[in-house]
């Protein structure tokens, strides 16, 4: 079953992607000076809209692209199409996964979303798509950045922030972008559609009363920010859920590696119960519809010893999974925590029920190497799709190391390294956070 | 390609959503130049004085022409530079920016061409170029306020696309 899921496309999927990689490619070139043949992908792309409400604000657009006259409104319908168009995918991909694993998803409430993305980024990301990626210089790509600190003042506007900074650092490292020898077409396009249909919406959350079970962490890192994502499953009353919390911290682009766990000093209950594979005690903490439980420390209580492996084998398989709200459904938000076993393995990838999954590369900030992946006999991971195939980000895995058992988790490291040489070399690493604090303090208040 | 952006998958980078294009720099000490960038066509950093704790640099050199400047956050010309060599300030900029991005990308940014196993500092034909103190400090100053930005709980999915990998050796 699974097997199938891993290695058979849903329907339909080459030509979704077809399309998408038409729009791509127009963007790589700009829209201020389309070609016929960009044209005719923009064309192709809408009429798939036909009979939606899509389809008169995407034809309109074109239309616009064409006269050489568009406006962020029609940037804004081009990029909805294009989120539309990875939300199916998305839906086939992660529908592909639920049937393999028997899980039952609970659907998204109808919610209203609304762009709320303030002008001096729009005029940014109109900028980009009528220069096209090829056409950005220095200029075009620090301009991104200099809207940055003005952002992360608002708390709202946190997420663009986050996004906006991480597409602008790529954009400069890689200016002038037509020196490149390859441009990532999909994954910039991603990035700007997905700051364009940024909302506001608040997703519905309730409080809750239970215990949480963590599984593994994941790290997320860009220049200036750090994210541990600790996935696990939530006990209250008679239904286990499978839900995730998360932490982001701004940093710089020199903190990185183990000290990256520094960052996070506000959170000990949660990284404490990482560390030492324990539960935590939720009361009153709330989760999101999207299953989100949107983490408060004053609300957690450290509980007791929960090994990641047993809750793995013995409730992930029935506990009841959570849909993304429409704006977020693309394939590289499918993260979907496994427990996976009896497979072969290798340092680059697991063969599992006859299909080969790619290993993701492994963060330096946590104890899980390629070696220690290729001689494990149990993973517990994030199975997730990326350019036409599946991969499995380890979280934690149990080996036999010099004949002996062991397991390893990512968030081992959550309160430091536990293993010598990493522990003083991050030591010696850490105390860059420190030398920019007294900086900080010493500069920033003059 | 440059030397600094990933190229994780077989069928490079054109097609996927999840590969960074700016890999983790390598960690370095931060005591002598807390802060290095490249950035606006330079590469600028900030450079604490040797002396005075309170003193700090800010040194620049400029992409295609290798224009040098540095003078110290009061805007004092520094004395060690002249217009045909780089003074101390420099020269540990140059350095650590090697140990942070690696040769090969700083050499590309700067458009220095070295022989294998040469520093930069080797391939560089100074000349002299206006301050820009007031930027790169202000820069700094921007860099360094990100420490002061509280935790956020909430989801931040926008970080899906920018998994944390290995530090490249």
């Amino acid at each position: 079953m699974l097997g199938e899921a891993l290695s058979d496309a849903p329907e339909g999927l080459s030509e979704t992607l077809a399309l998408i990689d038409g729009l791509d490619d127009a963007l790589v070139h700009g829209l201020g000076r389309t070609d016929e043949t960009h044209l005719q992908a923009l064309t192709n792309v809408a009429a798939v809209f036909a009979g939606s409400p899509l389809a008169e604000p995407v034809t309109e657009s074109i239309r616009k692209i064409a006269a050489g006259s568009v406006t962020d409104d029609h940037l804004l319908a081009l990029a909805g199409a294009r989120v539309a168009l990875l939300g199916s995918v998305h839906d086939a991909l992660q529908s592909g996964l639920d049937h393999a694993f028997g899980r039952v998803r609970a659907p998204f409430p109808v919610t209203a979303a609304e762009v709320s993305v303030p002008p001096g980024i729009r005029s940014w990301l109109r900028e980009l798509a009528i220069t096209g990626w090829r056409g950005v210089d220095h200029e075009i790509a620090a301009s991104g950045a200099r809207a940055v600190p003005g952002l992360l003042e608002d708390p709202r506007q946190r997420r663009l922030a986050v996004l906006v900074d991480g597409l602008a650092a790529e954009l400069m490292a890689g200016a002038p972008v037509a020196t490149l020898s390859q441009v990532p077409a999909r994954r910039w396009a991603d990035l700007w559609s997905r700051a364009l249909t940024l909302s506001s919406a608040e997703v519905p959350a309730a409080p809750v009363k239970g215990r949480f079970l963590p599984l593994g962490a994941d790290l997320r890192e860009h220049p200036t920010a750090v994210q541990v994502q600790v996935h696990g499953l939530l006990e209250a009353g008679a239904v286990v859920r499978v839900v995730r919390t998360t932490v982001t911290a701004a940093k710089v682009d020199t903190i990185t590696g183990p000290s990256v766990w520094r960052m996070f000093p506000g959170v000990p209950v949660l990284l404490g119960a990482l560390a030492g594979h324990q539960s935590v005690e939720v009361d009153g903490m709330r989760v999101t519809a999207s299953g989100d439980l949107l983490w408060d420390e004053s609300l957690a209580t450290a509980g007791e010893a929960a090994d990641p492996f047993t809750t793995a084998r013995v409730q992930l398989g029935g506990a009841v999974g959570s849909s993304l709200s429409p704006l977020d459904r693309h394939p590289a938000a499918i993260s979907e925590p496994v427990l996976l076993e009896g497979y072969s393995a290798s340092p680059e990838s697991l063969e599992v029920d006859g299909a080969v999954v790619a290993v993701d590369p492994l963060p330096s900030a946590g104890p899980l190497t390629p070696a220690l992946v290729s001689s494990s006999s149990a993973c517990i991971g994030l199975l997730r799709w990326d350019a036409g195939r599946w991969f499995v980000r380890p979280l934690a895995v149990q080996a036999t190391v010099r004949k002996k058992a062991v397991a390893m988790h990512t968030g081992d490291w959550a309160l430091g390294p536990t293993e010598a040489k990493a522990a003083k070399a991050e030591a010696a690493a850490g105390v860059a956070v420190e030398v920019l604090r007294e900086r900080a303090g010493r500069l920033l208040r003059k | 390609m440059d030397a600094g952006v990933v190229d994780r998958d077989e069928a490079g980078p054109v097609r996927s959503s999840t590969s960074p294009q700016v890999p983790p720099v390598n960690p370095r000490k931060l005591a002598k130049v807390p802060f290095l960038e490249l950035s606006e066509g330079r590469l600028q950093g900030v450079v604490s004085s040797g002396s005075d704790i309170e003193r700090v640099y800010v040194s620049s050199v400029s992409s295609g022409d290798h224009g040098l400047s540095c003078s110290t956050n009061n805007n004092r010309p520094c004395g060690g530079l002249s217009s045909t060599y780089a003074c101390k300030h420099i020269q540990g900029l140059l350095a650590e920016a090697e140990k942070q991005f690696g040769t090969a990308r700083v050499a590309r940014y700067l458009t220095i061409e070295i022989a294998e196993g040469e520093t930069l500092f080797s391939g560089l034909h100074p000349t002299q170029a206006p301050s820009r103190a007031a930027e790169v400090f202000s820069s700094f100053l921007r860099h360094l306020a990100y420490l002061e930005i509280p935790v956020s709980t909430e989801p931040l999915p926008e970080m899906q696309w920018f998994p944390a990998g290995p530090v490249p050796k």
